[in-house]
Protein backbone atom coordinates (compact mmCIF):
# COMPACT_ATOMS: atom_id res chain seq x y z
CA UNK A 1 0.00 0.00 0.00
CA UNK A 2 1.38 3.41 -0.87
CA UNK A 3 2.13 5.81 1.96
CA UNK A 4 -0.63 8.14 0.78
CA UNK A 5 -3.14 5.29 0.64
CA UNK A 6 -2.12 4.22 4.14
CA UNK A 7 -2.64 7.75 5.38
CA UNK A 8 -6.09 7.91 3.82
CA UNK A 9 -7.06 4.77 5.74
CA UNK A 10 -5.41 6.02 8.92
CA UNK A 11 -7.41 9.23 8.76
CA UNK A 12 -10.61 7.28 8.11
CA UNK A 13 -9.91 5.14 11.18
CA UNK A 14 -9.09 8.27 13.19
CA UNK A 15 -12.41 9.86 12.35
CA UNK A 16 -13.58 13.42 12.80
CA UNK A 17 -13.62 14.49 16.46
CA UNK A 18 -16.74 16.44 17.47
CA UNK A 19 -14.61 19.37 18.47
CA UNK A 20 -11.05 20.38 17.61
CA UNK A 21 -8.51 22.58 19.36
CA UNK A 22 -5.04 22.99 17.91
CA UNK A 23 -2.28 23.66 20.46
CA UNK A 24 0.77 22.57 18.44
CA UNK A 25 1.78 26.07 17.39
CA UNK A 26 5.36 25.12 18.18
CA UNK A 27 5.60 22.92 15.12
CA UNK A 28 3.26 24.64 12.75
CA UNK A 29 -0.23 26.05 12.72
CA UNK A 30 -3.18 27.43 10.90
CA UNK A 31 -2.97 30.68 9.02
CA UNK A 32 -5.78 33.13 9.86
CA UNK A 33 -8.01 34.23 6.95
CA UNK A 34 -6.82 37.86 7.06
CA UNK A 35 -3.25 36.64 6.54
CA UNK A 36 -4.28 34.37 3.66
CA UNK A 37 -6.13 37.30 2.13
CA UNK A 38 -3.00 39.44 2.26
CA UNK A 39 -1.09 36.77 0.33
CA UNK A 40 -3.57 36.05 -2.42
CA UNK A 41 -2.96 39.07 -4.70
CA UNK A 42 0.76 38.24 -4.80
CA UNK A 43 0.15 34.86 -6.39
CA UNK A 44 -1.40 36.22 -9.56
CA UNK A 45 -2.66 39.83 -9.38
CA UNK A 46 0.45 41.82 -8.46
CA UNK A 47 4.04 41.36 -7.42
CA UNK A 48 4.22 37.88 -8.89
CA UNK A 49 7.46 38.79 -10.64
CA UNK A 50 11.02 38.36 -9.44
CA UNK A 51 11.84 41.24 -7.08
CA UNK A 52 15.14 42.10 -8.72
CA UNK A 53 14.00 42.25 -12.34
CA UNK A 54 13.19 45.58 -13.89
CA UNK A 55 9.52 45.33 -14.70
CA UNK A 56 6.32 46.30 -12.93
CA UNK A 57 5.50 42.88 -11.36
CA UNK A 58 9.12 42.75 -10.17
CA UNK A 59 8.99 46.22 -8.64
CA UNK A 60 5.69 45.37 -6.97
CA UNK A 61 7.38 42.32 -5.47
CA UNK A 62 10.33 44.41 -4.32
CA UNK A 63 7.93 46.94 -2.84
CA UNK A 64 6.25 44.38 -0.56
CA UNK A 65 9.61 42.81 0.30
CA UNK A 66 10.85 46.19 1.50
CA UNK A 67 7.60 47.01 3.27
CA UNK A 68 8.12 43.78 5.20
CA UNK A 69 11.78 44.59 5.92
CA UNK A 70 10.83 48.04 7.14
CA UNK A 71 8.10 46.62 9.36
CA UNK A 72 10.34 43.96 10.90
CA UNK A 73 13.12 46.54 11.43
CA UNK A 74 10.63 48.86 13.13
CA UNK A 75 9.29 46.13 15.45
CA UNK A 76 12.86 45.30 16.48
CA UNK A 77 14.01 48.88 16.96
CA UNK A 78 16.47 48.57 14.07
CA UNK A 79 17.02 51.75 12.11
CA UNK A 80 17.92 50.26 8.75
CA UNK A 81 15.68 47.84 6.82
CA UNK A 82 18.81 46.60 5.01
CA UNK A 83 19.67 44.91 8.30
CA UNK A 84 16.77 42.48 7.78
CA UNK A 85 17.44 39.42 5.59
CA UNK A 86 14.64 37.08 4.56
CA UNK A 87 15.10 33.34 4.38
CA UNK A 88 12.60 30.57 3.77
CA UNK A 89 12.26 29.52 7.43
CA UNK A 90 13.41 30.19 10.97
CA UNK A 91 15.71 27.19 10.67
CA UNK A 92 17.33 28.81 7.64
CA UNK A 93 17.66 32.14 9.47
CA UNK A 94 19.47 30.39 12.34
CA UNK A 95 21.67 28.56 9.83
CA UNK A 96 22.43 31.84 8.09
CA UNK A 97 23.42 33.45 11.39
CA UNK A 98 25.61 30.64 12.69
CA UNK A 99 27.04 29.12 9.51
CA UNK A 100 27.14 32.47 7.71
CA UNK A 101 29.14 34.13 10.46
CA UNK A 102 31.47 31.20 11.05
CA UNK A 103 32.03 30.80 7.33
CA UNK A 104 33.02 34.47 7.06
CA UNK A 105 35.32 34.04 10.07
CA UNK A 106 36.63 30.54 9.40
CA UNK A 107 40.26 31.68 9.55
CA UNK A 108 39.78 32.75 13.18
CA UNK A 109 38.62 29.29 14.30
CA UNK A 110 38.15 29.87 18.07
CA UNK A 111 35.15 29.08 20.20
CA UNK A 112 31.40 29.05 19.61
CA UNK A 113 29.30 29.29 22.76
CA UNK A 114 25.67 28.15 22.69
CA UNK A 115 23.24 27.41 25.48
CA UNK A 116 22.35 23.77 26.09
CA UNK A 117 18.68 24.50 25.32
CA UNK A 118 19.05 26.14 21.90
CA UNK A 119 16.92 25.09 18.98
CA UNK A 120 18.64 22.35 16.97
CA UNK A 121 18.87 24.76 14.03
CA UNK A 122 21.47 26.64 16.13
CA UNK A 123 23.25 23.68 17.72
CA UNK A 124 23.61 21.60 14.55
CA UNK A 125 25.06 24.36 12.31
CA UNK A 126 27.49 25.23 15.11
CA UNK A 127 28.63 21.61 15.29
CA UNK A 128 28.74 21.42 11.51
CA UNK A 129 31.00 24.47 11.35
CA UNK A 130 33.14 22.95 14.07
CA UNK A 131 33.59 19.84 11.98
CA UNK A 132 34.27 21.78 8.76
CA UNK A 133 36.52 24.55 10.01
CA UNK A 134 37.82 23.45 13.40
CA UNK A 135 35.80 25.71 15.69
CA UNK A 136 35.23 24.46 19.22
CA UNK A 137 31.59 24.36 20.31
CA UNK A 138 30.72 24.57 23.98
CA UNK A 139 27.25 24.23 25.45
CA UNK A 140 26.47 26.41 28.43
CA UNK A 141 24.44 24.55 31.06
CA UNK A 142 21.14 25.97 32.26
CA UNK A 143 19.40 25.78 35.61
CA UNK A 144 16.37 23.62 36.40
CA UNK A 145 14.05 26.20 34.81
CA UNK A 146 16.13 26.64 31.69
CA UNK A 147 17.84 29.91 32.59
CA UNK A 148 21.37 30.73 31.53
CA UNK A 149 23.06 32.36 34.52
CA UNK A 150 25.12 35.38 33.33
CA UNK A 151 27.88 34.41 35.76
CA UNK A 152 28.02 30.93 34.29
CA UNK A 153 27.99 32.29 30.75
CA UNK A 154 30.87 34.58 31.67
CA UNK A 155 33.00 31.59 32.60
CA UNK A 156 32.57 30.21 29.06
CA UNK A 157 33.46 33.39 27.15
CA UNK A 158 37.10 34.25 26.57
CA UNK A 159 39.37 35.93 24.01
CA UNK A 160 38.95 32.95 21.70
CA UNK A 161 35.16 33.27 21.58
CA UNK A 162 33.93 34.17 18.12
CA UNK A 163 30.18 33.71 18.41
CA UNK A 164 27.67 33.36 21.24
CA UNK A 165 24.10 32.22 20.63
CA UNK A 166 21.48 32.25 23.35
CA UNK A 167 17.80 32.31 22.52
CA UNK A 168 15.48 35.02 23.84
CA UNK A 169 12.69 32.59 24.79
CA UNK A 170 12.97 28.83 24.87
CA UNK A 171 10.78 27.15 22.28
CA UNK A 172 9.85 24.16 24.44
CA UNK A 173 9.63 25.36 28.03
CA UNK A 174 9.08 29.10 27.56
CA UNK A 175 12.02 30.34 29.62
CA UNK A 176 12.45 34.09 29.04
CA UNK A 177 16.19 34.61 29.24
CA UNK A 178 17.69 37.73 30.86
CA UNK A 179 18.94 38.65 27.41
CA UNK A 180 20.25 42.16 28.12
CA UNK A 181 22.35 40.89 31.04
CA UNK A 182 23.66 38.01 28.94
CA UNK A 183 24.66 40.30 26.08
CA UNK A 184 26.35 42.74 28.48
CA UNK A 185 28.22 39.89 30.13
CA UNK A 186 29.51 38.60 26.80
CA UNK A 187 30.49 42.04 25.51
CA UNK A 188 32.30 42.84 28.77
CA UNK A 189 34.25 39.58 28.56
CA UNK A 190 35.03 39.92 24.86
CA UNK A 191 33.82 42.93 22.85
CA UNK A 192 34.70 41.14 19.59
CA UNK A 193 32.40 38.20 20.24
CA UNK A 194 29.26 38.46 18.13
CA UNK A 195 25.97 37.76 19.91
CA UNK A 196 23.14 36.01 18.08
CA UNK A 197 19.75 35.38 19.60
CA UNK A 198 17.09 33.06 18.25
CA UNK A 199 14.01 35.16 19.02
CA UNK A 200 11.51 33.02 17.09
CA UNK A 201 9.52 32.39 20.25
CA UNK A 202 9.96 35.89 21.67
CA UNK A 203 8.95 37.96 18.66
CA UNK A 204 5.59 39.57 19.25
CA UNK A 205 5.44 38.16 22.80
CA UNK A 206 8.17 40.00 24.68
CA UNK A 207 9.68 43.40 23.91
CA UNK A 208 12.75 43.16 21.73
CA UNK A 209 14.88 46.16 20.85
CA UNK A 210 18.15 45.32 19.17
CA UNK A 211 19.68 48.65 20.16
CA UNK A 212 18.78 48.38 23.84
CA UNK A 213 19.69 44.69 23.97
CA UNK A 214 22.89 45.12 22.00
CA UNK A 215 22.47 41.88 20.05
CA UNK A 216 24.26 41.57 16.70
CA UNK A 217 21.93 39.06 15.05
CA UNK A 218 18.36 38.05 15.80
CA UNK A 219 16.14 35.36 14.25
CA UNK A 220 12.38 35.53 13.72
CA UNK A 221 10.10 32.93 12.18
CA UNK A 222 6.88 33.39 10.18
CA UNK A 223 4.74 30.55 11.45
CA UNK A 224 5.44 31.43 15.09
CA UNK A 225 3.36 34.59 14.65
CA UNK A 226 0.53 32.90 12.72
CA UNK A 227 2.20 33.74 9.44
CA UNK A 228 2.63 31.11 6.75
CA UNK A 229 5.34 28.47 6.89
CA UNK A 230 8.22 29.22 4.57
CA UNK A 231 9.34 32.61 5.88
CA UNK A 232 12.09 33.45 8.33
CA UNK A 233 14.07 36.61 8.85
CA UNK A 234 17.42 37.47 10.34
CA UNK A 235 18.40 40.85 11.71
CA UNK A 236 22.11 41.41 11.03
CA UNK A 237 23.66 44.50 12.58
CA UNK A 238 25.38 46.75 10.06
CA UNK A 239 29.08 45.90 10.01
CA UNK A 240 28.62 42.22 10.96
CA UNK A 241 29.91 40.32 7.94
CA UNK A 242 28.28 37.06 6.88
CA UNK A 243 29.08 34.77 4.00
CA UNK A 244 26.03 33.13 2.42
CA UNK A 245 26.10 29.42 3.29
CA UNK A 246 23.91 28.55 0.30
CA UNK A 247 25.23 29.14 -3.21
CA UNK A 248 23.18 30.42 -6.09
CA UNK A 249 22.01 33.65 -7.68
CA UNK A 250 21.83 36.36 -5.02
CA UNK A 251 19.38 39.11 -5.84
CA UNK A 252 17.29 41.42 -3.71
CA UNK A 253 18.21 39.26 -0.73
CA UNK A 254 21.96 39.56 -0.49
CA UNK A 255 22.54 36.77 1.98
CA UNK A 256 20.23 34.00 0.81
CA UNK A 257 19.94 32.81 -2.78
CA UNK A 258 16.75 31.61 -4.45
CA UNK A 259 13.70 33.58 -5.52
CA UNK A 260 12.16 35.35 -2.53
CA UNK A 261 8.87 33.89 -1.27
CA UNK A 262 7.08 37.13 -2.03
CA UNK A 263 3.46 35.98 -1.48
CA UNK A 264 4.46 34.35 1.80
CA UNK A 265 6.39 37.44 2.82
CA UNK A 266 3.27 39.51 2.13
CA UNK A 267 1.37 37.17 4.45
CA UNK A 268 4.13 37.30 7.04
CA UNK A 269 3.96 41.10 6.96
CA UNK A 270 0.22 41.02 7.69
CA UNK A 271 0.76 38.44 10.45
CA UNK A 272 3.38 40.67 12.09
CA UNK A 273 1.03 43.66 11.93
CA UNK A 274 -1.67 41.62 13.64
CA UNK A 275 0.72 40.17 16.23
CA UNK A 276 1.92 43.62 17.25
CA UNK A 277 -1.55 45.20 17.18
CA UNK A 278 -2.76 45.36 20.80
CA UNK A 279 0.26 43.28 21.79
CA UNK A 280 -0.02 44.16 25.47
CA UNK A 281 -3.68 43.17 25.62
CA UNK A 282 -3.03 39.94 23.71
CA UNK A 283 -0.11 39.02 25.92
CA UNK A 284 -2.14 39.40 29.10
CA UNK A 285 -5.10 37.55 27.54
CA UNK A 286 -2.96 34.59 26.46
CA UNK A 287 -1.16 34.56 29.81
CA UNK A 288 -4.58 34.16 31.41
CA UNK A 289 -5.34 31.17 29.17
CA UNK A 290 -1.95 29.66 29.92
CA UNK A 291 -2.43 29.86 33.68
CA UNK A 292 -5.98 28.56 33.41
CA UNK A 293 -4.64 25.57 31.50
CA UNK A 294 -1.67 24.85 33.77
CA UNK A 295 -3.61 25.38 37.03
CA UNK A 296 -6.57 23.44 35.68
CA UNK A 297 -4.49 20.41 34.70
CA UNK A 298 -2.61 20.43 38.01
CA UNK A 299 -5.91 20.53 39.89
CA UNK A 300 -7.44 17.68 37.88
CA UNK A 301 -4.57 15.31 37.16
CA UNK A 302 -2.20 13.87 39.78
CA UNK A 303 1.50 13.31 39.11
CA UNK A 304 2.10 16.18 36.69
CA UNK A 305 5.28 18.26 36.51
CA UNK A 306 5.49 21.74 35.01
CA UNK A 307 8.55 22.08 32.79
CA UNK A 308 10.09 25.54 32.85
CA UNK A 309 9.45 28.58 35.05
CA UNK A 310 6.07 29.96 36.09
CA UNK A 311 4.68 33.50 36.09
CA UNK A 312 6.35 36.48 34.44
CA UNK A 313 9.54 34.59 33.62
CA UNK A 314 7.63 32.18 31.38
CA UNK A 315 6.51 32.97 27.82
CA UNK A 316 2.82 33.96 27.83
CA UNK A 317 1.91 31.27 25.28
CA UNK A 318 3.75 28.24 26.62
CA UNK A 319 2.49 25.37 28.77
CA UNK A 320 4.75 22.33 28.98
CA UNK A 321 3.66 19.54 31.30
CA UNK A 322 5.04 16.08 32.05
CA UNK A 323 2.40 13.47 32.73
CA UNK A 324 4.17 10.79 34.70
CA UNK A 325 3.48 7.10 33.96
CA UNK A 326 2.38 7.78 30.39
CA UNK A 327 4.41 8.03 27.22
CA UNK A 328 4.01 11.33 25.40
CA UNK A 329 3.63 10.04 21.87
CA UNK A 330 0.79 7.76 22.91
CA UNK A 331 -0.79 10.76 24.61
CA UNK A 332 -0.55 12.88 21.45
CA UNK A 333 -2.39 10.10 19.55
CA UNK A 334 -5.00 9.67 22.29
CA UNK A 335 -5.60 13.43 22.47
CA UNK A 336 -5.75 13.66 18.69
CA UNK A 337 -8.68 11.24 18.64
CA UNK A 338 -10.33 13.60 21.12
CA UNK A 339 -9.64 16.56 18.84
CA UNK A 340 -6.80 18.08 20.86
CA UNK A 341 -3.60 18.52 18.90
CA UNK A 342 -0.33 18.78 20.81
CA UNK A 343 3.26 17.54 20.57
CA UNK A 344 5.61 15.73 22.90
CA UNK A 345 9.29 15.76 23.82
CA UNK A 346 9.25 11.98 24.01
CA UNK A 347 11.97 9.95 22.34
CA UNK A 348 9.56 7.41 21.01
CA UNK A 349 10.31 8.10 17.39
CA UNK A 350 14.05 8.16 17.81
CA UNK A 351 16.02 4.91 17.92
CA UNK A 352 18.76 6.53 19.97
CA UNK A 353 16.48 6.71 23.02
CA UNK A 354 17.04 10.41 23.33
CA UNK A 355 14.11 12.59 24.33
CA UNK A 356 14.09 16.39 24.11
CA UNK A 357 17.57 17.79 24.76
CA UNK A 358 15.91 20.80 26.41
CA UNK A 359 14.17 18.67 29.04
CA UNK A 360 17.33 16.68 29.73
CA UNK A 361 19.30 19.93 30.05
CA UNK A 362 17.00 21.15 32.84
CA UNK A 363 17.63 17.87 34.65
CA UNK A 364 14.47 15.99 33.81
CA UNK A 365 14.90 12.23 33.88
CA UNK A 366 14.18 10.30 30.70
CA UNK A 367 10.84 8.98 31.95
CA UNK A 368 9.79 12.53 32.87
CA UNK A 369 10.76 13.83 29.44
CA UNK A 370 8.95 10.94 27.72
CA UNK A 371 5.67 12.05 29.30
CA UNK A 372 5.98 15.71 28.29
CA UNK A 373 3.32 17.52 26.34
CA UNK A 374 3.70 21.00 24.86
CA UNK A 375 0.70 23.28 24.46
CA UNK A 376 1.21 26.57 22.62
CA UNK A 377 -1.49 29.15 22.84
CA UNK A 378 -2.41 32.22 20.86
CA UNK A 379 -4.87 35.08 20.86
CA UNK A 380 -7.13 32.97 18.65
CA UNK A 381 -7.79 30.48 21.46
CA UNK A 382 -10.92 30.98 23.51
CA UNK A 383 -11.49 30.20 27.18
CA UNK A 384 -13.87 27.44 26.01
CA UNK A 385 -10.95 25.81 24.18
CA UNK A 386 -9.12 25.56 27.49
CA UNK A 387 -12.28 24.20 29.15
CA UNK A 388 -12.45 21.51 26.48
CA UNK A 389 -8.78 20.62 27.04
CA UNK A 390 -9.41 20.45 30.78
CA UNK A 391 -12.25 18.00 30.17
CA UNK A 392 -10.36 15.75 27.76
CA UNK A 393 -6.78 15.75 29.05
CA UNK A 394 -7.64 14.08 32.39
CA UNK A 395 -9.66 11.39 30.56
CA UNK A 396 -6.87 10.75 28.06
CA UNK A 397 -4.22 10.52 30.78
CA UNK A 398 -6.40 8.24 32.90
CA UNK A 399 -6.97 5.87 29.99
CA UNK A 400 -3.27 5.53 29.25
CA UNK A 401 -2.38 5.20 32.90
CA UNK A 402 -4.83 2.33 33.11
CA UNK A 403 -2.90 0.60 30.31
CA UNK A 404 0.48 1.41 31.83
CA UNK A 405 2.17 -1.13 34.04
CA UNK A 406 3.85 1.70 35.94
CA UNK A 407 0.97 3.73 37.28
CA UNK A 408 0.02 3.28 40.91
CA UNK A 409 -3.50 1.79 40.94
CA UNK A 410 -5.05 4.82 42.61
CA UNK A 411 -3.64 6.92 39.76
CA UNK A 412 -5.01 4.67 37.06
CA UNK A 413 -8.51 4.77 38.48
CA UNK A 414 -8.67 8.50 39.17
CA UNK B 1 10.55 18.60 19.98
CA UNK B 2 11.70 15.18 19.13
CA UNK B 3 8.42 13.48 18.32
CA UNK B 4 8.80 13.12 14.59
CA UNK B 5 7.16 10.15 12.88
CA UNK B 6 8.45 9.99 9.32
CA UNK B 7 5.99 7.27 8.31
CA UNK B 8 2.36 6.92 9.25
CA UNK B 9 0.83 4.27 11.45
CA UNK B 10 -1.44 1.78 9.80
CA UNK B 11 -5.15 2.10 10.61
CA UNK B 12 -4.81 -1.24 12.42
CA UNK B 13 -2.40 0.26 14.98
CA UNK B 14 -4.81 3.10 15.64
CA UNK B 15 -7.76 0.72 15.93
CA UNK B 16 -5.98 -1.52 18.46
CA UNK B 17 -4.60 1.48 20.34
CA UNK B 18 -8.18 2.65 20.72
CA UNK B 19 -9.48 -0.79 21.74
CA UNK B 20 -6.65 -2.88 23.16
CA UNK B 21 -7.48 -6.57 23.72
CA UNK B 22 -6.50 -8.61 26.78
CA UNK B 23 -5.51 -5.58 28.79
CA UNK B 24 -4.53 -5.63 32.43
CA UNK B 25 -2.85 -7.81 35.01
CA UNK B 26 -3.84 -11.49 35.37
CA UNK B 27 -4.51 -12.75 38.87
CA UNK B 28 -3.71 -16.40 38.16
CA UNK B 29 -0.86 -15.93 35.71
CA UNK B 30 1.69 -18.73 35.52
CA UNK B 31 4.40 -16.36 34.35
CA UNK B 32 4.82 -12.59 34.45
CA UNK B 33 7.74 -11.03 32.55
CA UNK B 34 8.54 -7.58 31.28
CA UNK B 35 10.88 -5.98 28.79
CA UNK B 36 12.05 -2.39 28.37
CA UNK B 37 12.16 0.32 31.00
CA UNK B 38 10.45 3.62 31.79
CA UNK B 39 13.66 5.46 30.96
CA UNK B 40 13.71 3.87 27.50
CA UNK B 41 10.20 5.17 27.00
CA UNK B 42 8.67 1.78 26.41
CA UNK B 43 7.94 -1.17 28.59
CA UNK B 44 5.75 -4.24 28.12
CA UNK B 45 4.59 -6.48 30.92
CA UNK B 46 3.28 -9.83 29.75
CA UNK B 47 1.09 -12.22 31.79
CA UNK B 48 0.76 -15.81 30.57
CA UNK B 49 -1.51 -18.56 31.85
CA UNK B 50 0.16 -21.80 30.76
CA UNK B 51 -1.82 -25.02 31.00
CA UNK B 52 -1.69 -28.68 29.95
CA UNK B 53 1.00 -29.52 27.43
CA UNK B 54 2.65 -26.15 27.94
CA UNK B 55 -0.11 -24.45 25.96
CA UNK B 56 -0.85 -20.75 26.50
CA UNK B 57 -4.46 -20.62 27.69
CA UNK B 58 -4.60 -16.88 28.13
CA UNK B 59 -2.30 -13.88 27.77
CA UNK B 60 -2.76 -10.32 28.97
CA UNK B 61 -0.51 -7.26 29.00
CA UNK B 62 0.20 -3.86 30.45
CA UNK B 63 2.17 -1.34 28.47
CA UNK B 64 3.92 1.92 29.01
CA UNK B 65 4.86 3.26 25.62
CA UNK B 66 3.76 4.72 22.33
CA UNK B 67 0.70 3.70 20.33
CA UNK B 68 2.69 1.09 18.38
CA UNK B 69 4.01 -0.39 21.60
CA UNK B 70 0.50 -0.81 22.99
CA UNK B 71 -0.76 -2.26 19.71
CA UNK B 72 2.18 -4.69 19.44
CA UNK B 73 1.62 -5.99 22.97
CA UNK B 74 -2.10 -6.34 22.36
CA UNK B 75 -1.75 -8.26 19.10
CA UNK B 76 0.85 -10.54 20.69
CA UNK B 77 -1.61 -11.59 23.39
CA UNK B 78 -4.06 -12.60 20.66
CA UNK B 79 -1.53 -14.47 18.52
CA UNK B 80 -0.01 -16.40 21.40
CA UNK B 81 -3.28 -17.69 22.78
CA UNK B 82 -3.80 -21.42 22.19
CA UNK B 83 -0.22 -21.92 21.04
CA UNK B 84 2.23 -24.25 22.73
CA UNK B 85 5.27 -22.48 24.12
CA UNK B 86 7.31 -24.18 21.43
CA UNK B 87 5.09 -22.62 18.75
CA UNK B 88 5.06 -19.30 20.62
CA UNK B 89 8.86 -19.27 20.60
CA UNK B 90 8.71 -19.07 16.79
CA UNK B 91 6.70 -15.83 16.71
CA UNK B 92 8.89 -13.21 15.09
CA UNK B 93 8.87 -9.44 15.43
CA UNK B 94 8.27 -9.28 11.68
CA UNK B 95 5.11 -11.34 12.08
CA UNK B 96 3.80 -8.91 14.72
CA UNK B 97 4.69 -5.96 12.52
CA UNK B 98 2.88 -7.56 9.56
CA UNK B 99 -0.19 -8.29 11.68
CA UNK B 100 -0.22 -4.60 12.58
CA UNK B 101 -0.38 -3.62 8.93
CA UNK B 102 3.35 -2.96 8.76
CA UNK B 103 4.98 -0.79 11.40
CA UNK B 104 7.07 2.19 10.27
CA UNK B 105 10.76 1.14 10.46
CA UNK B 106 11.37 3.50 13.34
CA UNK B 107 8.77 1.52 15.31
CA UNK B 108 10.18 -1.95 14.62
CA UNK B 109 11.64 -1.96 18.11
CA UNK B 110 8.08 -1.99 19.53
CA UNK B 111 7.43 -5.44 18.10
CA UNK B 112 10.97 -6.52 18.99
CA UNK B 113 10.21 -5.49 22.58
CA UNK B 114 6.97 -7.51 22.61
CA UNK B 115 8.71 -10.61 21.22
CA UNK B 116 11.57 -10.05 23.67
CA UNK B 117 9.11 -10.06 26.59
CA UNK B 118 7.52 -13.27 25.28
CA UNK B 119 10.86 -15.04 24.91
CA UNK B 120 11.84 -14.00 28.42
CA UNK B 121 8.54 -15.35 29.72
CA UNK B 122 9.07 -18.70 27.96
CA UNK B 123 12.57 -19.01 29.40
CA UNK B 124 11.30 -18.06 32.86
CA UNK B 125 8.60 -20.74 32.62
CA UNK B 126 11.08 -23.52 31.92
CA UNK B 127 13.57 -22.13 34.40
CA UNK B 128 10.88 -22.37 37.08
CA UNK B 129 10.11 -25.91 35.96
CA UNK B 130 13.79 -26.74 36.09
CA UNK B 131 13.97 -28.06 32.54
CA UNK B 132 15.18 -26.90 29.16
CA UNK B 133 13.48 -28.36 26.06
CA UNK B 134 15.87 -29.15 23.22
CA UNK B 135 14.24 -26.51 20.95
CA UNK B 136 15.00 -23.72 23.41
CA UNK B 137 18.41 -22.30 22.51
CA UNK B 138 20.84 -21.45 25.24
CA UNK B 139 22.10 -18.36 23.43
CA UNK B 140 20.01 -15.21 23.38
CA UNK B 141 17.97 -14.50 20.26
CA UNK B 142 18.50 -11.21 18.40
CA UNK B 143 15.25 -9.87 19.90
CA UNK B 144 16.35 -10.64 23.45
CA UNK B 145 19.76 -9.15 22.78
CA UNK B 146 18.31 -5.93 21.43
CA UNK B 147 15.94 -5.53 24.38
CA UNK B 148 18.82 -6.03 26.78
CA UNK B 149 20.98 -3.56 24.86
CA UNK B 150 18.30 -0.89 25.11
CA UNK B 151 17.86 -1.46 28.82
CA UNK B 152 21.60 -1.37 29.41
CA UNK B 153 22.15 1.69 27.23
CA UNK B 154 19.95 3.79 29.46
CA UNK B 155 21.61 2.42 32.60
CA UNK B 156 24.98 3.39 31.18
CA UNK B 157 23.63 6.87 30.47
CA UNK B 158 22.66 7.39 34.10
CA UNK B 159 25.90 5.92 35.39
CA UNK B 160 27.81 8.34 33.16
CA UNK B 161 25.58 11.16 34.32
CA UNK B 162 26.27 10.26 37.95
CA UNK B 163 29.97 10.56 37.25
CA UNK B 164 29.49 14.00 35.67
CA UNK B 165 27.43 15.08 38.64
CA UNK B 166 24.10 15.95 37.05
CA UNK B 167 22.35 16.56 33.78
CA UNK B 168 24.09 19.86 33.34
CA UNK B 169 27.66 18.89 32.65
CA UNK B 170 29.48 20.84 29.95
CA UNK B 171 28.86 19.76 26.40
CA UNK B 172 26.22 17.17 27.27
CA UNK B 173 25.34 15.45 24.06
CA UNK B 174 21.88 15.63 22.55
Amino acid sequence: MSVAAKLRELLREHGQPPREVYFDLENSGWVPPEVVEAMLPYFNARGYGHPSITHKPGWEALEVLYEAKELVARTLGASNPEEIAFTHSGTEANNLAVLGYLLANRERRGKVVVSAVEHLSVIFPAEFAAKLFGFKVVRVPVDSEGFVDPEVLKSYVDRETVLVSVQAVNHEIGTVQPLKELVDTVKAANPDAVFHTDAADAYGWVNLDVEKLGVDMLTVSGHKVHGPRGVGALYVREGVKLEPPLRGQLSAEKLWPGVENVPLIAGFKRAVELQFENMERNVSYVKGLRDKLIDGVLARVPHVLVNGPLGERRAPNNANLSFLYVEGEALTVELSMRGIYVSSGSACSSRILEPSHVLLAIGRRHEEAHGSILFKLSRYHKPEDIDYALEEVPKAVARLRAISSLAPTQVASS
Amino acid sequence: MSTRIPLPYSPKVLEIFRNPRNLGPMEDATIVESAGSPACGDMIKLYLKVGEGDVVERATFESYGCAANIAAASILTEIVRGKSLREAWQISWKQLSDELGGLPPIKYHCSILAVGALKRAIRAYYRAKGERPEWLPEAMTPEERQVLEEEEMIERYYRALGRLGGAQGEGGSA
